[in-house]
């Protein structure tokens, strides 16, 4: 069994006019590296009629539905987090209790406010009830702001997590690019937020550094834009790790943070 | 067969890296079924005077038939034609330039001189893009990423001349490549470390659009890990013939000739 916590999903609203074939490769990429569920989000209209980071209410309602549609054909493989933008509380609220209804299993916070922010509070009481993860973007080492979004960083998701002691938080894309390092220090005493492994970057050294820094209970296994890279990272730990713990990382973390049910073996 | 044209040994200056030593190499190459190493000295990279890693190279890899040597040659620096000449003397299969690292214009008056001796010798200049993802880079590593501006002016300047370029992404091939006349694309080849696979696919594509006979097999090991460019490869739907041109036939045919 293998789990992918971070993968995305595109649709129609998209800018992209091959969303439909990215999300056919990555399906049948999934299939070839062995991916039993593929655990998306949809940023919204991916840019098109509000920013990926920032998206409009409708847009954050389309997206949603979109995901909700595709886990419907594909109910074998994927699930969904509840995307939302903290700036619109009601919304996100209503949201999260919308698509948690229809079978999403967590909760997607991308970069609309920092994490440090108390508009955060609701939504994390909100996965607190339903007892979903929150699954945040991370900019790792975030030294300014970026355009285009409102990013966190590792200490200022630890200060969220810290606030919610009872919310399970996923630390988005440790190999996204940015200072991991410095990631991994921040969330190494934080004991409920759990490191996903995906991200374009393989540096050497840095799957050695997760296990030390976080340890390998509170690591997750995900691909986010890149599968090669995943793919990668999981070849490399199944040389490092035996395979007990390897089996963690590949699912048993995840099917212990997500909700009960929300995998076939669970 | 399979050549990672794009190793190196010795350690980095920005953080810590496991496995930079030439054991360390052969290990990991061991690991991902790696037959043969092309390996740049990594500390010489940011050294004043980067040739003086060349006779420690030389010495390493002399003891172990899996390692090649890609010396560096810096043009600013007296004694590069006497490096170079020990290059092609020596069989090394590139010699590489870090202009952005040395601090020199990348495609200026020096490394023009340089990119016509590279020529002449019928020597490979390997150049690299990048090292790092440059939103994680030290704050004291300032360097730019190499333009694709400097490579299409280079390829350009000299007919002669072979570029092997690593660490390169989509955007930035395509922007040589379909810049560039048949006759000077067909003079780059360009290392597969860099470039995403599914789901964006973007190898799969420049295999399509650019050809197959262009791309090389590299990792950027020990700073990446090499499983990943072995997972590229494994997850292109490629004939065994096709496969064995990016790991190793296209690097001997158009490089080690």
């Amino acid at each position: 069994m293998l789990i992918d916590v971070h993968a995305h999903f595109y649709h129609a609203a998209a800018p992209r006019a091959d969303w439909r074939e990215r999300n056919a490769s990555r399906l049948a990429a999934g299939r070839k590296i062995g991916v039993t569920i593929h655990v998306a989000s949809i940023l919204g209209s991916w840019g098109r009629t509000s920013p990926i980071y920032f998206p409009s209410p409708p847009d954050v309602e389309a997206g949603n539905t979109a995901l909700l549609a595709l886990q419907r054909e594909q109910p074998d493989v994927i699930r969904g987090y509840v995307t939302v933008n903290p700036n619109y509380t009601s919304h996100a609220r209503a949201e999260i209790a919308r698509c948690l209804g229809a079978g999403m299993v967590g909760v997607k916070l991308a970069a609309s406010r920092r994490a440090t922010d108390p508009l955060l509070d609701p939504i994390c009481e909100l996965a607190r009830e339903h007892g979903v993860p929150v699954l945040h973007h991370v900019w790792q080492h975030r030294r300014r702001d970026w355009p285009g979004q409102e990013a966190s960083d590792g200490a200022e998701l630890s200060a969220l997590a810290a606030r919610h002691p009872r919310v399970r938080f996923i630390l988005a894309h440790i190999g996204g690019g940015g200072d991991w390092e410095h990631s991994l220090a921040a969330v190494r005493a934080t004991p409920n937020v759990y490191v996903d492994l995906s991200g374009s970057g393989v540096d050497g050294g840095m799957l050695e550094a997760c296990l030390a820094g976080a340890g390998v209970e509170r690591l997750l296994w995900g691909t986010d834009l890149t599968m090669d890279t995943g793919w990668a990272k999981l070849r490399y730990l199944e040389r490092l790790l035996p395979p007990g713990e390897l089996e963690l990382v590949q699912w048993k973390n995840a099917a212990r943070i997500f909700p009960r049910g929300a995998f076939p073996a669970d | 067969m399979r050549i990672d044209v794009n190793a190196f040994v010795g350690a980095y200056p920005y953080r810590r890296v496991p496995g930079t030593s030439p054991d360390g190499l052969l290990r990991a190459m061991t690991r991902a079924a790696i037959d043969e190493a092309w390996v740049s000295h990594l500390p010489s990279l940011f050294w004043r005077q980067p040739m003086e890693g060349n006779a420690w190279l030389y010495e390493t890899v002399a003891h172990e038939p899996r390692l090649k040597p890609v010396p560096a040659l810096h043009p600013g620096v007296s004694g590069w034609e006497r490096a170079l000449g020990e290059a092609a003397d020596r069989g090394a299969p590139a010699g590489r330039c870090d202009p952005m690292y040395y601090g020199l214009d990348p495609a200026g008056p020096d490394m023009r001189v340089l990119a016509a001796a590279c020529g002449a010798a019928k020597l490979p200049l390997m150049m690299a893009v990048r090292l790092e993802d440059a939103r994680q880079r030290h704050p004291n590593d300032t360097a730019a990423e190499l333009p694709a501006a400097a490579v299409r002016a280079l390829i350009r300047s000299d007919e002669d001349l072979r570029l092997l370029i690593t660490h390169a992404d989509r955007g930035f091939i395509e922007e040589v490549h379909f810049g560039s006349t048949p006759d000077e694309a067909a003079r780059l080849w360009w290392d597969v470390s860099w470039i995403w696979g599914p789901p964006e696919d973007h190898l799969a594509l420049l295999l399509g659009t650019i050809g197959l006979d262009r791309f090389v097999f590299g990792t950027g090991q020990p700073l990446r890990i090499p499983e990943a460019s072995m997972a590229k490869l494994d997850l292109l739907e490629l004939e065994p013939q096709q496969r064995a041109g990016i790991e190793s036939e296209n690097a001997r045919a158009g490089l080690l000739r």
